[in-house]
């Protein structure tokens, strides 16, 4: 089966054929080498969705060698995200598929991060724990099948993603705030400050970030009241990074162990982080579980996913016509875990 | 009425002032938050939804800018709460795309906004006004700011007495 897939859920305008469980093609609109649009930096707007996605489409099928007459299933993401930047995706793959007469799957954009680890491994087992790290999210999930998965925990502020850049915006750093101060960090030493690290309770899978901020403040405020911290910023960044990466990782093995399963999948744009994923690596190998972490071309907002879920979706609805309804909306809520 | 001005000595204090202002919005409301990183803007909007009996965990919606969550009032009938987030709005053509505009003028809903800096011209003429900003003497606290403008209100009783 090959399948289309668009996903425009927040700022990067993605699409991907997927065949037979195989990425033929994955392209994102960042990192798109079309001139009229190279080297932009994505904004919040269904109209740079609007400008992008007819290319990033055609881009996909050029590169998997597929014309429209291959597809034989659309996949789109429909939740969560920016309802206008979903409605934008959406509307496309729902008119292409309509013209084309056939399925049109609406696809969770979190549950295409849970299931990304299987476009680098068939071997990945249920069940397993799913760590899902990016600007917007921060959850863990035990995950049972292809479509049954529970939240064990969740951020109650602030996203990991969003501490980095925030924290970055502080120390005078660029946007975004993840890989410039992992960079930054490599020369400098992760305990050399100690910023305080949120819900560290043994039991909690929650998460919090927003007292870090508050902590790089008044740390900023006290030890250099005139600024000139740029001496230490090799120290200063390898140790808020350190409270950012240690819960991440303290937490999924947390829940390994007490899901009982011996798989982590980490997926999101905060998994490219060089420090998670040398922690993540250090303990799985002390503590014998399997980590799965996909390539950065997974791990960012991507449409291989999208595609990818949607075929075992496909393969596991037993009515042939239940995806020709086109009946899809949009709903920009997120995944949330309730507050007990 | 007169602005009124109360300090905070820690995130359990805003906490706890956001729940006690809650008491005074209405359906319509639109409560425009103002201060800092890390001022506590998101703690006071988690007391307002405690009010409202939201169930689920209200985060940051910096990274997708509008979250929306469904509370009830006090007379258990189902309010629509926006919780907006416009820290990363670069301009006003922004705005209406991410639907804002449908947003403010949204009926039988409270609207929480975060970087109201950023509105523009989409600011109401009936608002309620937080400014949440830090002491230069002491790292834990805040002084915040409460004022509502456009139109008479009553006068409230000070939020004191109920925090």
């Amino acid at each position: 089966m090959t399948i289309l897939a668009i996903e425009s859920s927040c700022d990067e305008t993605a699409a991907a054929v997927v065949k037979n469980g195989v990425v033929l093609s994955n392209i994102v609109s960042s990192q798109t080498e079309h001139s009229a649009f190279g080297g932009v930096i994505p904004e919040i707007a269904s109209r740079a969705h609007l400008r992008m996605i007819s290319t990033v489409v055609d881009q996909a099928l050029s590169k998997s060698q597929c014309t429209l007459t291959d597809i034989d299933a659309i996949a789109v993401t429909t939740s969560p995200g920016l309802a206008g930047a979903l409605l934008v995706g959406a509307n496309f793959a729902k008119g292409l598929a309509m013209r084309l007469q056939i399925p049109l799957v609406p696809i969770n954009h979190i549950e295409g991060h849970l299931y990304s680890g299987f476009l680098v491994s068939e071997q990945i087992e249920f069940p397993f724990v799913s760590l899902v790290v990016s600007g917007g999210h921060t959850s863990l999930f035990y995950v049972t099948s292809f479509h049954e998965y529970s939240i064990l925990g969740s951020t109650r502020d602030d996203a990991a993603g969003e501490a980095f850049d925030k924290t970055s915006k502080m120390l005078g750093l660029g946007y975004p705030g993840g890989p410039i101060m992992d960079k930054l960090a490599k020369d400098g030493h992760p305990d050399r400050f100690i910023f305080p690290r949120g819900m560290m309770q043994k039991d909690s899978l929650q998460f919090s970030y927003s007292g870090l901020k508050t902590a790089v403040r008044v740390f900023l405020q006290n030890n250099y009241p005139e600024g000139n911290f740029h001496d230490n910023i090799h120290n200063i960044c390898a140790s808020v990074q350190e409270a950012i990466v240690e819960p991440l990782v303290k937490k999924s093995f947390n829940a390994v162990k007490r899901m009982k399963v011996n798989t982590l999948v980490v997926a999101g744009g905060v998994s490219a982080n060089s420090r998670l994923r040398s922690e993540l690596l250090r303990f799985a190998q002390k503590k014998s579980v399997k980590l799965y972490i996909p390539d950065i071309q997974y791990c960012i907002d991507n449409a291989a996913m999208i595609g990818f879920l949607a075929e075992k979706k496909i393969i596991e609805q037993k009515t042939p016509d239940h995806y020709m309804s086109y009946n899809i909306t949009v709903n920009s809520s997120a995944l949330r875990s309730p507050k007990k | 009425m007169e602005a009124e001005s109360y300090r905070s000595h820690s995130e359990e204090e805003t906490f706890r002032l956001g729940t006690a202002f809650a008491e005074r919005l209405r359906t319509q409301d639109v409560v425009m938050f103002f201060g800092d990183l890390g001022a506590g803007k998101t703690e006071f909007i988690k007391g307002i939804s405690h009010y409202f009996n939201v169930e689920e965990i209200v985060s940051s919606p910096t990274f997708t800018v509008m979250n929306q969550y469904t509370g009830e009032t006090p007379e258990n009938d189902e309010i629509t709460i926006y919780h907006v987030d416009l820290y990363r709005i670069k301009s006003e053509e922004e705005l209406d795309e991410i639907g804002f505009r449908d947003c403010m003028y949204s009926e039988d809903t409270i609207k929480l906004v975060e970087w109201s800096e950023n509105a523009g011209n989409l600011i109401p003429d009936i608002r309620w006004t937080v400014h949440i900003s830090f002491d230069a003497d002491n790292e834990n606290e805040r002084l915040i700011v409460i004022n509502h403008i456009g139109e008479e209100t009553p006068q409230y009783p000070s939020l004191e007495a109920t925090v």
